[in-house]
């Protein structure tokens, strides 16, 4: 395998569509480690792009530093850009704080913070000093992430009072209430049973009128059914250590159809996972 | 701020911490930072004020004090050999009995000898051993324990006087009364960080000493033992820690004698009662002497906690 | 041993029944009875402790303890209302002193900077201070503060208890506030909080139950403490006055203790018998704390 060419995204795909934010990773360390080496990867605007590939590739790692979650860990270091509306998130100026303000996250475990149901979805609004109407915003969320009809007469109740899926759905409104351009998802579905993960699914499809949405799933399946652009992550392991890279990225339907790259092919064809 | 504003679309409700919340957060971490240095100048000042007033009484008899024998205010002459003594044997006798019974109970209750809720009453009534002030089990000492173990002491003394630890009759406080109430102190912790060793035992070598066919006591004694035998010691070390340390019992109990014997029924001294004993009515040269003992018995304890917290730290026990 | 594994096992036919007197078999049974009476034997203490509290300490309970001054030699009666001020104002002090200063530091320690050096050492030196035998947090509070002001006082009591609470309070509170969730943190974080909102909105309301626990148990420990007052606040037979001497509960046990009267004798039963009552209350509310967070 030829590891010096930097796999690029497939840009006649891309060409038509506006790039919200693009992720240039090109060596992300945790420490001395290298998680993830010579990553591209363009997020489309008003499309959903997933992130795939064998455990330990490196997907998550990627997802996590576009919105810099991945500060927070020690001895993480990114090498490359980020360019989200003219600015490099990585630039020494940027506040990561600021960054996750503007691009949300849903995460693998459902999230709830333990307050109320209305509070949680209010809690990026009054984070944010939101002035205007705050039940209006609050219900708002809730519809756009399908859980209002559920849950609408208990807002008082604890968000931690709901099942799994349900709770899924509350992050989700508590990410979108204060409508950040970019919806992170790391896994979103992987802590819920298959009703609880096509509910959510549904959501992602509908979401994506108003947001643009990065998901990362271990489910081939899910990113052929909800991703509009896929990307290909893989393991390298010929130089040690186990480092993450991008293999291929395209429109689903191509990637999936007709892959560039041999990898590709084997792992869309289960030979490895 | 101009990045801020870039990365703002006029419609956006997200906006960029307000300067107060950067304020608030530099401030926040700058004051938790400082209580954070705080513990460790405190420990400092504490060394270097206890030190500082140790220093004249070092200029003054220099190595003598330590292996002196006499407390004589008015002829100003100082030795604390025998309370360094008196700490160190009062322990080891308190360490001796409390250590047995503490890992006793902790094979007692962490080998299924008992059902949950039993187990559970006994190692609270264990804990609630460690909740009664030191100064209470002082006053139980003297008022029931001692009238106790008089009939006892007196037969051993009476019988077996040859033996070098019974050859003085026990006439109230003693070495032997404290030492008892000691290891009754320092038995709870023996005891919970025992049970903590035995219970970070892999359940796969629990299974595999059963499997070999081993009756319950066999699997305890040559598997749980010595698999566990690490973490042990280190509360062994821990309960000596406490003993040494320890002053109110002492106080009441030892009998406040500047005698170095062997004999259990005795009474002695230890280097915390001391302190508790001549520190409010002492003079300025007397009050340099006791921070030289302050010292010392700083110096033990810190040497042991710190042995007992590797010793706890290599075995990679939960604590 | 083992005599009679092998003879049946010569003959092809292993005897699975039960023998309770084969030698190994009696031996367990043996160390199991050893093992039970130790384990009762080390409950006496405690009963028997309680059993004269409540004997010699519950036959002197009256309203007079509660608001009567220490009695003279051989004055009848009396109580000990101002060693129980003098023991609650003084545990409030070190309360006021050591839970904003554990509380904070345990925030540095456990969230806002885990790894680094500093961190590493605070820890360290809160360990060490943890051990420290109480009569030194006296010797340095009566080095440090009664030979500064001059005078024995409430002041330096608080202050010498505070030194033996500030360890515990720290390393539960970094206990408590390591055990929020992971992932509730990481939504703090990924929703835009700059550490101290995460810490102050999300993370502490989470974790407080665990602190409180902490906090309780210190004070218990606090209150019982004799050692760090003896020669810090002293003892006195007089209502609170915070720059004097000042009785506790703890001292005046001690110092009634060795008297040659039965009234004062009867006094520190009775007192010992509040104070462990109290001490006990504490530890009861810290443990149902700490159990409703487990649930």
């Amino acid at each position: 395998m030829d590891t010096t060419v930097t796999p690029v995204a497939n840009d006649a795909a891309l060409d038509s569509t506006e790039i919200a934010l693009d992720c240039q990773a090109d060596q992300i360390f945790y420490s001395d480690f290298l998680a993830v080496r010579d990553s591209h990867v363009p997020i489309a605007r008003n499309q959903i792009t997933g992130f795939i590939g064998p455990s330990g590739c490196g997907k998550s790692t990627v997802l996590k530093s576009i919105n810099r979650m991945n500060d927070l860990i020690p001895g993480f270091r990114f090498e490359g850009k980020v360019h989200f509306h003219g600015v490099d998130i990585y630039d020494k100026k940027v506040d990561p704080v600021a960054v996750r303000r503007n691009i949300g996250m849903v995460f693998q475990q459902p999230n709830p913070f333990s307050m109320s149901i209305y509070e949680n979805v209010a809690f990026g609004l009054r984070l944010n000093r939101y002035k205007g109407n705050m039940d209006e915003k609050v219900e708002k969320a809730l519809v756009g992430a399908a859980l209002w009809n559920e849950v609408k007469d208990k807002l008082k109740n604890n968000g931690l009072s709901l099942s799994g899926g349900q709770q899924q759905r509350l992050c989700i409104a508590r990410a979108i209430a204060t409508e950040p351009r970019i919806l992170l998802m790391d896994e979103p579905c992987s802590a819920l049973d298959p009703i609880a993960t096509r509910q959510i699914e549904e959501l992602m499809v509908q979401l994506k009128e108003h947001f643009t949405v990065a998901i990362v799933t271990h489910n081939m399946q899910q990113a052929m059914r909800v991703a509009d652009q896929t990307a290909f992550f893989a393991v390298d392991i010929s130089r040690g250590g186990r480092t993450g890279y991008l293999v291929e990225m395209g429109a689903t339907k191509e990637l999936f159809e007709d892959p560039q790259e041999q990898l590709t092919k084997e792992y869309l064809h289960g030979e490895f996972s | 701020m101009a990045e801020h504003t870039s990365l703002q679309r006029s419609q956006s409700i997200s906006k960029p911490p307000s300067a107060g919340d950067i304020f608030t957060n530099n401030a926040f971490r700058a004051l938790t930072l400082a209580f954070t240095w705080g513990i460790v100048l405190l420990l400092a000042y504490i060394l270097f004020r206890i030190g500082g007033k140790a220093i004249p009484a070092v200029k003054e008899y220099g190595f003598s004090l330590l292996t002196g024998t006499t407390w004589d205010v008015n002829n100003r002459t100082f030795g604390i050999l025998p309370e360094i003594w008196g700490t160190l044997y009062s322990s080891m006798l308190a360490l001796l009995l409390g250590g047995f019974f503490g890992v006793t109970i902790a094979i007692f209750l962490t080998q299924n000898f008992l059902p949950r809720t039993l187990e559970t009453i006994l190692r609270s009534i264990i804990e609630l051993l460690a909740a009664i002030p030191s100064v209470v089990y002082g006053l139980w000492g003297i008022f029931v324990l001692i009238p106790l173990i008089r009939p006892l002491a007196d037969f051993l003394n009476a019988h077996f006087s040859w033996i070098p630890f019974f050859s003085t009759s026990l006439s109230g406080p003693g070495m032997f009364p404290a030492a008892l109430v000691l290891s009754i102190m320092i038995l709870p912790t023996v005891a919970a960080i025992s049970q903590d060793a035995f219970r970070a035992i892999p359940r796969k070598t629990v299974e595999a000493a059963f499997g070999m066919g081993t009756t319950r006591w066999e699997a305890i004694l040559r598997v749980m033992l010595p698999t566990a035998a690490g973490g042990i010691f280190g509360a062994l070390v821990l309960g000596l820690g406490r003993a040494l340390g320890e002053t109110m019992a002492l106080a009441m109990l030892v009998g406040n004698s500047n005698q170095i014997s062997l004999s259990v029924f005795a009474p002695a001294n230890t280097l915390a009662a001391l302190l508790a004993l001549n520190f409010p009515e002492a003079g300025d040269t007397e009050i340099a002497v006791l921070m030289f003992a302050a010292c010392v018995l700083l110096l033990i304890t810190l040497l042991v906690n710190m042995l007992g917290a590797l010793i706890i730290n290599r075995t990679g026990m939960k604590r | 041993m083992g005599q009679h594994t092998r003879n049946d096992n010569e003959m092809h036919l292993p005897n699975l029944e039960r023998q309770p007197f084969e030698p190994r078999a009696l031996k367990s049974i043996v160390l199991s009875a050893i093992t039970i009476c130790m384990a009762i034997v080390a409950c006496i203490p405690l009963f028997s402790v309680l059993i004269m509290l409540i004997y010699r300490g519950g036959k002197r309970i009256s309203l007079e303890l509660f608001y009567g001054l220490p009695p003279t030699a051989f004055d009848i009666g009396g109580g000990f209302g101002n060693a129980i001020v003098g023991t609650l104002f003084m545990v409030g002090i070190a309360s006021l002193l050591s839970v904003p200063f554990g509380i904070l530091a345990a925030i540095y320690l456990a969230e806002l900077s885990p790894d680094s050096k500093i961190s590493t050492v605070a820890r360290f030196c809160a360990k060490v201070l943890s051990g420290l035998p109480s009569i030194l947090a006296g010797v340095f509070a009566y080095a440090a503060v009664v030979l500064v002001m001059g005078s024995y006082s409430a002041w330096a009591g608080g202050i010498a208890l505070s030194i033996l609470m500030v360890p515990t309070v720290m390393l539960t509170a970094e206990e408590a506030i390591k055990m929020v969730p992971r992932p509730m943190k990481e939504a703090a974080a990924g929703m835009g909080c700059t550490p101290a909102q995460s810490m102050l909105k999300i993370i502490l309301p989470v974790a407080v139950p665990g602190i409180i626990t902490g906090v309780v148990l210190a004070v218990a420990r606090a209150a019982g403490e004799t050692a760090p007052l003896l020669f810090t606040a002293l003892f006195s037979d007089y209502w609170l006055r915070p720059n004097e001497p000042t009785a506790s509960l703890a001292v005046l046990i001690y110092n009634y203790s060795g008297m040659p009267f039965p009234n004062q004798i009867e006094l520190a039963w009775a007192a010992s018998l509040i104070l462990v009552l109290l001490v006990f209350v504490l530890n009861i509310i810290s443990r149902a704390i700490g159990r409703r967070k487990n649930v």
